[in-house]
C-alpha cells in the first residue's frame, strides 16, 4: 500500500470517528424512544456556534468550549423533550416527524437571525499544529476530534450496556409501562436520554468546529451523514454507529481517492443499500 | 382542483402584470424581484448581494448628491421615467436549489407581480429560474451567473451583465503564458471544480481554451460542493504535484480546501481560484491569512475617491461593515442596469422593459464594476464586460493584471500560510 493510500485510510478513519461522534446522539434518542430527531443536525450546528462564541468572547479553545457546549446542548435537549417531544409523542408518527423538523427550522433560522449567514472558522492553531508519524501526517484538530469520537461513543455504549442507569433506560425504551411498574420513572429516563444525546451532540459540534466551517446551514450537510451512519449501523445502536461511521469514513476517502470524489457518495450509498438489503435493521440494530 | 387553479394562475399572471402596467402613471412603486441564496451553503454571498442591491435601490429612491454628478438615476425621488415611482426590491430565497429557485421565481411573477427579475447567483439555479421568467415573458437579468450555456438557449427575456467563462479562461491563459515567458514553470495544470452547472461549464471552457493555447491540463478533479471532506482530493493533488492548480468552488468547499491544504501541507507554485467562494467576504475575513498570494479574478476594484465604485463602496461599508466584493459589486451593477432600463422604458410593462434592456448602452464611467460599459448582443450577453486578475495580499485582493489596470506587481510563488 502506497504511503498516500495509507494517509487516505488514516484520514478516513479519523473522519469516520467524527461521523460516529455526531451520530451517536441521534441513535441514542431513537434507541430510547423511537423518535427520529430531525433537528439533530441543528443541535450539532449550535454546538459548533458555542465553540465559535467561546473562542471569540474569551479566546477559549476546545478545553473551554467542549464542556460549555455539552451543558448547553444537553439543556436544549431536555427543554426540547419537555416542551415539544413529550407532547408530540402522543400524536401520530407524522406529528413526530413534523414536530422535530419544525424544531430544526426554528433553530436554523434563529441562528441566521443571531449569527448572520457568514461562514465562521476557528483559527487552525487552536488545537496545535500537525505532526508526522511514520510518513503519515496527523492534524491536531482531527486527531482530537477522532479521539473524542471514540471515547464518547464507547462511553455511551458502556453506560447503556453495563450500568444500572443504562439498564433502566433500556427498560423504559422496551416497555415504559412495565418499567414504571418496576419503579422507574419513564419521563425522567427519557429526559435523561435527551440530555445525554444533547451533551454528546454538543461535544461533537464543539470539536468539529475546530477543523470545519460553521454556518447556520451546516447542520443540513452533517445531518445527512448522521442519518446514513445511524441507519447503516442500526437505529438505536451506539456501537453500530461507531462501526458504521468508521466504515463510511474509510470507504468515502478511499473511493474518492481511487475512483474520484464525485463517485464517493455512489459507493457509500450502494454499500448502504446492500447492508439494508441483507440486514434491514442495520449492522448492529435489533430486529 | 389544484390543476385548475394553476391554469387560472398561468393565464392570469401576464394579464395581471399588464393590468398594473396600464395604470403605471398612477402607481408609486415598481417591484423588482430578486432570487438569491439567502439560506443554504451560499447564503453568505447571497446576503451580501442583497445588501448591495438595497444600497442601489436606496440611492435611486432617496438620492445621493455625489453620485448624482455621474449617475442620472441618483438624483433621488425614484425612477424619473415612471413619474418618480420608488423601486421596491422583493427578495426570494432560492435556498441553494434549482427547484426552489424556480418556485420562488414563479411566486414573484404570479403573486408579487414583479416587473422584472434579477438573480440567481448559482448558475445551476439561474438556469431554472430564468426558464420560468421566459415562459411568462418577464425580463430576467443575471448579474453574476457565468455558465456559458445560459445565453445559448435562444431566450428572448434573458440578459447577462457579467463577463463569462470564456473571458476568464482567456485571461487565465494569457496570464499563465506571461508567467511562462518570465521563466516560471507552468507545465502541468490541475483543474479542481465543483460539479454543478457553474463548475462544470467553467472548467470545460478553461480546458478548451488551455488546450488551444498549448497549456497542459494534467489533472481534472470534479467534486460535490456539499462535501464534508476534501482530504482525498488534496492528496490526489499532492501526489501529482502540478505546477498550477485552478479551483472553481463555492464558499463552504473553498474553506475546506484551504484548511485541508494546510493540514496536508501541499501547495502549488501558482494557485488560481475562480472567484466565487474564494471571493466571498466571509471567506476573505476568516481564511485570507492561509491563502496569501492566491490569484483570483474580479470585476471590482475600489478605485479613486469620487468615482462610482468608490462612492458605492463607502455606502455599502456603512451597511454591511465590509467592502464591496466582486460578487456583490456585480449584483449591484446588474440592479443598476435593470433600473436604467425600467427608467427608459417609462413603463412597468415587461415587453417595454425588454425593449429598453436590448437598447441599453451605458458608458464605462457609470460602472460600479470595471466593465467597459454595458451593451447586450442578440443573445443577451453584455459585450463590454471585462475582468481583472487579482492577487491576495495581506487580507485583500489587489489588481495585478492586465498591466494597464494593475495596482500591484505579481508576486510568485504562491505563499499560502
Amino acid at each position: 500500500m502506497s504511503l498516500t493510500l495509507l494517509q487516505v485510510v488514516v484520514s478516513g478513519l479519523l473522519l469516520g470517528a467524527v461521523y460516529a461522534l455526531f451520530s451517536s446522539g441521534l441513535t441514542l434518542i431513537w434507541g430510547m424512544m423511537n423518535v427520529v430527531n430531525f433537528a439533530h443536525g441543528d443541535f450539532v450546528m449550535l454546538g459548533m456556534y458555542t465553540a465559535v462564541v467561546v473562542w471569540t468572547a474569551m479566546g477559549g479553545g476546545p478545553w473551554a468550549s467542549v464542556p460549555v457546549a455539552a451543558i448547553l446542548i444537553a439543556t436544549l435537549g431536555v427543554a426540547s423533550y419537555f416542551l415539544l417531544v413529550r407532547h408530540i409523542m402522543k400524536g401520530p408518527m407524522l406529528a413526530q416527524i413534523l414536530g422535530t423538523f419544525g424544531l430544526a427550522l426554528f433553530l436554523r433560522y434563529s441562528a441566521f437571525n443571531v449569527f448572520g449567514a457568514n461562514f465562521r472558522t476557528l483559527p487552525d492553531t487552536l488545537v496545535g499544529g500537525s505532526f508526522v508519524l511514520g510518513g503519515i501526517r496527523f492534524e491536531g484538530a482531527r486527531v482530537l476530534a477522532g479521539a473524542v469520537g471514540l471515547i464518547v461513543t464507547l462511553a455511551l455504549h458502556f453506560m447503556l450496556t453495563r450500568t444500572m442507569l443504562g439498564a433502566r433506560m433500556l427498560a423504559v425504551s422496551e416497555d415504559a409501562t412495565a418499567a414504571q411498574l418496576m419503579g422507574i420513572r419513564p419521563q425522567r429516563m427519557q429526559a435523561l436520554a435527551w440530555a445525554l444525546a444533547g451533551g454528546a451532540t454538543g461535544i461533537a459540534g464543539a470539536v468539529i468546529a475546530t477543523f470545519f466551517y460553521t454556518s447556520p446551514t451546516v447542520g443540513e450537510t452533517l445531518a445527512i451523514v448522521a442519518f446514513v451512519t445511524v441507519s447503516f449501523g442500526g437505529f438505536g445502536s451506539v456501537l453500530g454507529a461507531l462501526v458504521a461511521g468508521l466504515i463510511i469514513g474509510v470507504v468515502e476517502s478511499t473511493s474518492a481517492y481511487l475512483i474520484g470524489p464525485v463517485y464517493k457518495d455512489v459507493i457509500v450509498y450502494v454499500l448502504f443499500v446492500l447492508v439494508l438489503w441483507f440486514r434491514p435493521q442495520g449492522l448492529m440494530g435489533k430486529t | 382542483m389544484l390543476r385548475i387553479s394553476r391554469r387560472v394562475l398561468v393565464a392570469g399572471a401576464p394579464l395581471a402584470v399588464l393590468g398594473v402596467a396600464d395604470e403605471s402613471f398612477a402607481q408609486d412603486v415598481v417591484k423588482i424581484g430578486a432570487v438569491y441564496p439567502l439560506s443554504g451553503n451560499s447564503a453568505s454571498a447571497g446576503n451580501y448581494s442583497k445588501m448591495a442591491m438595497e444600497v442601489g435601490a436606496d440611492v435611486i429612491n432617496n438620492g445621493n448628491a455625489e453620485l448624482a454628478k455621474i449617475l442620472p438615476l441618483a438624483k433621488g425621488g425614484g425612477v424619473p421615467g415612471l413619474k418618480g415611482a420608488k423601486i421596491e426590491l422583493i427578495f426570494a430565497d432560492n435556498q441553494g436549489t434549482p427547484a426552489a429557485g424556480q418556485n420562488q421565481t414563479l411566486r414573484l411573477i404570479s403573486e408579487e407581480k414583479v416587473a422584472a427579475i434579477i438573480g440567481a447567483y448559482q448558475s445551476g439555479i439561474t438556469v431554472t429560474a430564468s426558464a420560468m421568467a421566459e415562459r411568462y415573458g418577464i425580463p430576467f437579468v443575471t448579474p453574476e451567473s457565468v455558465a456559458s450555456n445560459l445565453t445559448e438557449r435562444g431566450f428572448k427575456w434573458f440578459f447577462r451583465v457579467t463577463p463569462v467563462a470564456i473571458d476568464f479562461a482567456k485571461a487565465y491563459s494569457m496570464f499563465l503564458k506571461e508567467q511562462k515567458a518570465a521563466g516560471r514553470k507552468v507545465d502541468s495544470v490541475a483543474l479542481v471544480h465543483e460539479n454543478t452547472e457553474y463548475g462544470n461549464s467553467v472548467s470545460s471552457v478553461i480546458a478548451e481554451v488551455f488546450a488551444k493555447d498549448g497549456l497542459n491540463i494534467t489533472q481534472k478533479i470534479s467534486y460535490s460542493a456539499n462535501s464534508t471532506d476534501v482530504q482525498p482530493q488534496v492528496l490526489q493533488l499532492k501526489e501529482k504535484n502540478p505546477d498550477v492548480a485552478i479551483f472553481i468552488s463555492y464558499t463552504s468547499d473553498a474553506i475546506l480546501y484551504t484548511k485541508t491544504m494546510k493540514e496536508l501541507n501541499w501547495k502549488p507554485a501558482i494557485m488560481i481560484a475562480d472567484d466565487a467562494g474564494f471571493n466571498d467576504p466571509s471567506f476573505v475575513k476568516t481564511m485570507s491569512s492561509l491563502v496569501e498570494g492566491l490569484i483570483s479574478r474580479s470585476a471590482f476594484a475600489v478605485g479613486k475617491p469620487g468615482t462610482v465604485p468608490y462612492i458605492f463602496n463607502e455606502l455599502f461599508k456603512k451597511k454591511a461593515d465590509v467592502d464591496l466584493d466582486d460578487v456583490s459589486a456585480r449584483a449591484l451593477e446588474g440592479f443598476l442596469v435593470l433600473a436604467d432600463a425600467i427608467n427608459r422604458a417609462g413603463s412597468t410593462e415587461p415587453a417595454k422593459i425588454q425593449a429598453a434592456l436590448k437598447a441599453t448602452n451605458l458608458p464605462a464611467d457609470q460602472m460600479v464594476t470595471g466593465y467597459d460599459g454595458v451593451k447586450f448582443d442578440d443573445k443577451g450577453q453584455n459585450v463590454l464586460a471585462s475582468s481583472l486578475i487579482t492577487q491576495m495580499r495581506g487580507g485583500q485582493y489587489v489588481a495585478i493584471w492586465p498591466k494597464a489596470r494593475a495596482t500591484a506587481d505579481v508576486i510568485l510563488p504562491y505563499k499560502g500560510w
